[in-house]
């Protein structure tokens, strides 16, 4: 059909586009009705999801796609690059995938959680924002729309943070997370201007084909990595994340891991496609850079996160010592990849391909068992308005599904089987264990600390004697018990069926990742 | 050494705001402290864009003369606008704060659970 | 806050104008000169902030609203991206300039060195829609700052 055509040829604008004209119209329809707005909010995140995953399953078949805002004449004209360029490859359309899930997802979850609170109109309006700010972030070609639609999402889970505005604390975690971020993106700023002002580009394509490794280049890749590691939650720039994550409503939580992976996503961008025809020179080791950064986020996270008695905290350490995993799998590889030895390709080692599927496998895993886990924290936060572990106890007799779920999320993140955590887990252990044993250890080890640590919490919160003051808890509304089922659906059909997910979605990202050239061809060949 | 002034002044600025973010006690402090690391960068995106011996790029009754790039002054543009909405809520958070505890001390804030 | 004397109050009477005047002529030629939607729309916002100093917060919000101008705003958020949907049913791609080139209102062909108003497509459309939005919001950021500071007895 005609129309679908051009719904299909426009997709990456349309993913951009709709998400803000549902921002700019829910504070009108918002004044009509109340219900109508939970209702059009849903739609809008729908339809977006839909367009996400026509788009992804061309991508993942037939390459790179490219869209030009503003004309349809050439966008390369006497060889510069003259307008915004879109570009769509494997890695972008799986970081879209996860984003746009967990922004439904938790729309879903908060007609039920937010009830009974005011203020909820432009509650929804930052939602979609911060949406849209996203998407743009993990969808574009260019640098300098990264830098813009980076800085919308951060101010947006900003207000997003500190909605509670009673609360001193959640208004304090707020404060924090804007300057830490505004000082990262003042960095890419910088970082940005260095490379314009030696290569007269913003065009990441362009840049990647024009750059030779000088001086002001290699302050521009550490600004990079700092300031995206920053904003991502790496230690030792973590210190804003477990505010951030605990002070913040329940389903803020859920779409703030969906951000902090997006900057994740920003720093493979820019060390592998970027720099990609630089990488393999002698000078600096980024791999084993990126694989001592990792093992120190996945120490830290779960030593801090033994220690913690406040519910959310806790798992927002746990989410911390999560990114650790992801840096390690695809440091691993980069260590093969960037070697200017020869003898060392990807062919003779094969490890290196597994390190970086199984790193990229992690990542959506992750959004999912911690994303999981932070609803039922939610739930149980509705339902006793107490967020120590100490005080709680005696929940699953109420609470049953939540119980369950619980048990779900506590399975998944320790990587056991039948989850989807134990496929990704299994295959970065496999393949750290071939670049160094020590790696391998510590990074079980870490994944024994975690279940340990939720073990307890499952026996102190849900478990044990009746506490006569819970004793008339309810169990969770519809809506979010309905939120945290697709979620868990989601995550046992992973476990049931990695290969399945493997070869059809997480291969087609680490190719593109390593292979640059495909990311290059509309330059070549001429859009 | 005349051509320089400009880049040593954006390394001035940005150290300053990065002393005035990191060593200050007092939160409106580092508010002007961001303010200013951000008008360093400003700075230094103008200072790029600029050739010897041109012309304001304006086509409407243009004198005769090379012109400047002007690709970076929209970047700018996008820039300071981006910077109004952060000052702006930087700005009303600190207001709530204020409300709340009644000093603008930042040795009084936190501290309660690890 | 309480207003200012009565000379202030005479003399803000006076330049308002002048200040919108000029704020108005830097959005609508924003395709020529250096302008444009937000920086016609700031300085806007700064006379509508000169009239608050000078007559004090609550005599300002008695007459305008937080409500009015929230609706406003959304309204000029609104016909930005209209005009970029616009691109798409008339152009052929998101955001085109589907108005240049045509006889229509703004449709003349911009000449090198001598356009005039009449040219640019959809850029004054857009300008409009940003302006009015930046005035809006500008605003009513200072108006309720304004505000929070008055109110000293409430708990929170």
């Amino acid at each position: 059909m005609n129309g679908l055509e051009t719904i299909m040829n426009h997709a990456p604008a349309l993913i951009i586009a709709i998400p803000l004209l549902g921002a700019f119209l829910t504070p009108l329809i918002s004044r009509v009705n109340e219900k109508l707005r939970n209702v059009f909010v849903i739609c809008i995140l729908g339809i977006t999801a839909l367009l996400m995953f026509v788009l992804a399953s061309e991508v993942f078949t037939s390459g790179p796609v490219t869209y030009v805002f503003g004309s349809n004449l050439q966008a390369v004209q006497q060889n510069t690059v003259i307008r915004i360029l879109f570009e769509v490859d494997g890695l972008s359309a799986f970081m879209g995938i996860i984003s746009i899930i967990l922004a439904f997802v938790a729309s879903i979850y908060s007609w039920g959680f937010l009830e009974k609170e005011t203020g909820l109109d432009k509650y929804y309006t930052l939602l979609l924002l911060m949406t849209a700010g996203m998407l743009g972030m993990v969808l574009t070609g260019d640098l300098f729309n990264f830098f813009v639609f980076l800085e919308i999402t951060s101010i947006a889970s900003t207000a997003l943070i500190a909605f509670w505005t009673n609360k001193e604390k959640a208004i304090e975690a707020g404060f924090k997370y804007i300057v830490v971020s505004t000082i990262g993106a003042l960095f890419i700023l910088f970082a940005l201007a260095l490379l314009y002002g030696q290569y007269d580009a913003l065009n990441i394509a362009k840049l990647a084909n024009s750059i030779t490794f000088t001086f002001l280049d290699k302050i521009a890749l550490i600004l990079f990595i700092t300031a995206l590691a920053m904003k991502g939650g790496i230690v030792p720039m973590h210190m804003w994340l477990p505010d951030a994550y605990s002070r913040a409503p329940a389903s803020i939580s859920l779409v703030l891991v969906a951000a902090t992976q997006a900057s994740i996503y920003g720093v493979f961008r820019v060390v592998f496609t970027l720099y990609g025809n630089v990488i393999s020179l002698p000078q600096i080791s980024i791999g084993w850079i990126l694989v001592i950064l990792g093992l120190i986020t996945m120490l830290v996270g779960v030593i801090m996160a033994m220690i913690q008695t406040d519910f959310k905290r806790l798992i927002s350490y746990g989410a911390v010592a999560e990114l650790g995993y992801m840096f390690l799998g695809v440091g691993t590889g980069l260590t093969v990849i960037a070697n200017s030895n020869p003898q060392i390709t990807l062919i003779s080692q094969p490890f290196a391909f597994e390190a970086i599927k199984g790193g990229i496998f992690h990542i959506i895993n992750d959004a999912l068992d911690v994303g999981l886990l932070f609803m039922v924290a939610g739930a149980v936060y509705l339902a006793t308005k107490e967020t120590s572990i100490n005080k709680l106890g005696g929940l699953a007799r109420n609470m049953k599904y939540t119980t369950i779920f619980f048990i779900i999320g506590l399975l998944a993140i320790s990587g056991l089987p039948p989850m989807n955590g134990f496929a990704s887990k299994l295959l970065i252990y496999e393949s750290t264990f071939q670049l160094n044993p020590i790696l391998s250890i510590i990074a079980i080890l870490s994944s024994i600390m975690l279940l340990a640590i939720f073990v307890k919490i499952f026996q102190s919160v849900f478990l044990g004697p009746k506490i006569p003051k819970f004793d008339k808890v309810k169990e969770a509304p519809k809506s979010m018990l309905l939120a945290m089922g697709i979620v868990a659906a989601i995550i046992i059909f992973f476990g049931l069926f990695p290969d399945l997910i493997i070869t059809n979605i997480v291969e087609p990202a680490a190719n593109a990742l390593i292979h640059n050239e495909q990311y290059l061809q509309w330059l070549i060949g001429g859009v | 050494m005349i051509a320089n002034i400009p880049f040593i002044a954006v390394a001035l600025l940005v150290i300053v705001g990065l002393y005035a973010v990191i060593f200050r006690k007092n939160l409106i402090k580092m508010i002007i402290g961001i303010t200013i690391i951000e008008s360093g960068v400003n700075l230094f995106l103008i200072t790029l864009g600029y050739r010897e011996g041109s012309i304001a790029p304006i086509y409407t009754s243009a004198p005769e003369g090379v012109m400047a790039y002007p690709v970076p002054q929209a970047l700018t543009l996008t820039s300071i606008v981006i910077g109004v909405a952060v000052l702006a809520l930087m700005l009303s958070l600190v207001i709530q704060l204020y409300r709340h505890k009644k000093t603008l001390d930042v040795r009084k804030f936190g501290g309660d659970d690890q | 806050m309480k207003g200012m004397s009565i000379i202030v109050k005479t003399i803000a009477n006076f330049t308002f104008p002048f200040i919108l005047i000029y704020g108005l002529y830097v959005i609508a030629h924003g395709h020529l000169t250096p302008g444009g939607g937000f920086q016609g729309g700031a300085v806007v916002a700064s006379g509508l902030g000169l009239m608050l100093v000078a007559y004090g917060s609550e005599w300002i919000s008695k007459r305008i609203k937080e409500h009015d101008l929230s609706l406003l705003e959304s309204l000029g958020a609104l016909a930005f991206i209209g005009v970029a949907f616009c691109g798409i049913i008339f152009g052929g791609v998101f955001f085109s300039n589907f108005l240049v080139g045509t006889g229509n209102l703004f449709g003349g062909i911009p000449l090198n060195g001598a356009a005039d108003i009449n040219s640019g497509g959809t850029l004054p459309l857009m300008n409009f829609a940003v302006g009015m939005k930046v005035i809006a919001g500008l605003f009513a950021i200072i108006l309720v700052m304004a505000l929070a500071t008055l109110k000293k007895e409430d708990a929170i």
